[in-house]
């Protein structure tokens, strides 16, 4: 199949083909450059705990797509989040209430900044960005979102994991009390999710703790969630409280609920249908009632990007 | 007033107005004055539709053993306007699919209905749900005989078919279609344990003599 170019993202903001040759160089040399960002004042990411709080210096990214944003309306109270129910109007209602602060993760497994931190100390040393990203649920539904967030790859080089760690595994806060969605077990709390170390450390790969310059509504994954562009939404893990870096391959939620629907990879693919519908065309959230259904791109648009992770992977085996 | 009276003057009417309420809440909610269809008004409608068909069906299914139970055979003269209504609710949502979802493209409806068993299945309970609908009339009952009861056995089959599509279609909590499961598993029961104890259904014909005599 053809692949077409998405129009959105610009000669120039691709990696050239030298500078993805000499990753491994170029990661380095960001790490020094980070350093030299921890230091400079005014960068750091600071979270207010009020609902819908203003974020403040937020940078615009040229990954940021020019489609026109899905409404706030729409972004908060159409979504799943099984936490808080089934229904893709449930979470916007049952989260209500929820109170994230104060948020603890744990860092465990293979590297060499692992124990527990305070989400304010975690997320202080990097510079909030803007990410206008398509969003596309393996539903085949979709929304352009514009979140706010820091590359997880700022993050991976901070915590320093070792040569052992082949992937990424995360996992989201379970307590029934404040999250009555898992009052019953509709699948096997906590949510958990994971990517490989290439796609973690992808420049695509953000940790959102925002929408829209505000802070993280609750019923989208506050304060703290994963947005992988090009896979489906599922994998975008919400309201995060555990990282832990891997050997293996780490079990995925909607993977152990139901193997042959939910792949471990589950990239945005147009020609790999879901077993009960197609995934060739997407209905665009806020489009209207009569709008037809747009074609879906392979890797969601983001082909140029990411399809290198991919060489020599069958995508069909491995959806 | 007789019993028929009041059933074809007051009753009918007001069972009537009553089965139209969803309907025309999703006209309201359309044209946002009763509420809205939300982000996706696609799906909003195609499980508002699909619901009340399966509803319709659970509620004409539950006519037989509700007039058993109770004695009040005037209670079977609801059962075709019931029967006609699960069959709109449900060609209902099967248009919204058609025509906005499909957005009447060929390929796509095609490939849905071939690689997709639970819209397969959904189509052949429609199917029947519209022969059924075809041949309600008391001309086309008496055409075609013992074949009409025969065709209109075809009830159980698209029932069980209804929520064996919306069991199929949700992707990990089953609790709804498992409601339905349960429902329909009572009303066939019924008809099932009547046949097994070998106290056969008295059939409308026969309750209508006796619902005139009662009045």
């Amino acid at each position: 199949m053809l692949i077409r170019k998405p129009a959105d993202i610009r000669p120039s903001e691709i990696t050239s083909r030298s500078n993805y040759v000499n990753r491994r160089s170029f990661i380095k040399a960001g790490l020094a450059a980070g350093g030299g960002l921890i230091a400079s004042p005014g960068l750091s990411a600071v979270l207010p705990r009020e609902p819908r709080a203003k974020l403040d210096d937020i940078a615009p990214s040229r990954f940021s797509t020019d489609e026109t944003p899905t409404s706030y309306e729409d972004i908060t109270t159409y979504n799943n989040f099984y936490e808080f129910g089934t229904g893709k109007d449930d979470p916007h209602r049952n989260a209500r209430d929820f109170e994230p602060w104060p948020w603890t993760l744990d860092v465990e497994g293979h590297a060499e900044k692992t124990g527990a931190f305070h989400l304010e100390d975690f997320v202080k040393p990097y510079a909030l960005e803007e990410r206008i990203y398509r969003m596309r649920c393996v539903e085949a539904w979709s929304m352009v979102i514009p979140w706010v967030g820091f590359p997880l790859a700022d993050v991976i080089k901070t915590l320093q994991p070792t040569s052992k760690a082949k992937y990424v595994a995360f996992r989201t806060l379970h307590d029934p009390e404040r999250m009555p969605g898992q009052r019953r077990r509709v699948l096997d709390w906590p949510y958990r999710e994971g990517l490989t170390i290439a796609e973690a450390m992808h420049p695509l790969t953000i940790l959102a703790v925002g929408v829209y310059d505000e802070v993280m509504p609750n019923q989208n994954g506050a304060p703290i969630r994963l947005v992988v562009p090009w896979k489906y939404g599922f994998k975008g893990i919400k309201s995060i409280v555990g990282i832990r870096f891997t050997e293996r391959m780490p079990g995925t939620s909607w993977n152990m609920s139901a193997p042959h629907e939910y792949g471990f990879y589950a990239n945005v693919n147009p020609n790999v249908d879901h077993p009960r519908w197609s995934q060739a065309r997407e209905r665009r959230i806020g489009s209207g009632l009569f709008a037809s259904r747009q074609p879906t791109l392979m890797f969601n648009g983001y082909a140029e990007q990411v399809a290198s992770l991919y060489e020599g992977l069958d995508l069909v085996r491995n959806y | 007033m007789t019993t028929i009276q009041r059933v074809r003057y007051i009753g009918k009417p007001l069972v009537f107005a009553a089965c139209l309420v969803p309907a025309f809440l999703v006209v309201g909610d359309l044209f946002g004055i009763t509420g809205t269809l939300g982000a996706n008004p696609v799906e909003e409608l195609l499980d508002r539709f699909g619901n009340w068909g399966l509803r319709f069906m659970m509620i004409v299914l539950a006519v037989t053993p509700l007039r058993v139970l109770t004695g009040l055979n005037w209670i079977g003269r609801f059962r075709r306007m019931l029967g006609l209504f699960a069959a709109f609710y449900v060609f209902a949502h099967f248009a919204v699919w058609l025509v906005i979802d499909q957005g009447v493209y060929l390929p796509g409806i095609v490939e849905d209905i071939v690689e997709r068993p639970f819209i397969t299945i959904g189509m052949v309970a429609l199917l029947l749900l519209g022969a059924m609908a075809a041949t309600s009339t008391d001309a086309m009952r008496r055409r075609l005989g013992r074949q009409w009861q025969r065709l209109h056995y075809g009830a159980y089959a698209a029932a069980i078919l209804g929520v064996w599509h919306y069991w199929w279609q949700v992707k990990a909590d089953i609790l709804e279609p498992a409601i339905y499961a349960a429902i329909l598993t009572l009303l066939l029961g019924f008809r099932l344990w009547k046949r097994l104890t070998r106290s056969s259904l008295p059939t409308r014909r026969s309750a209508v003599p006796a619902a005139q005599t009662g009045s």
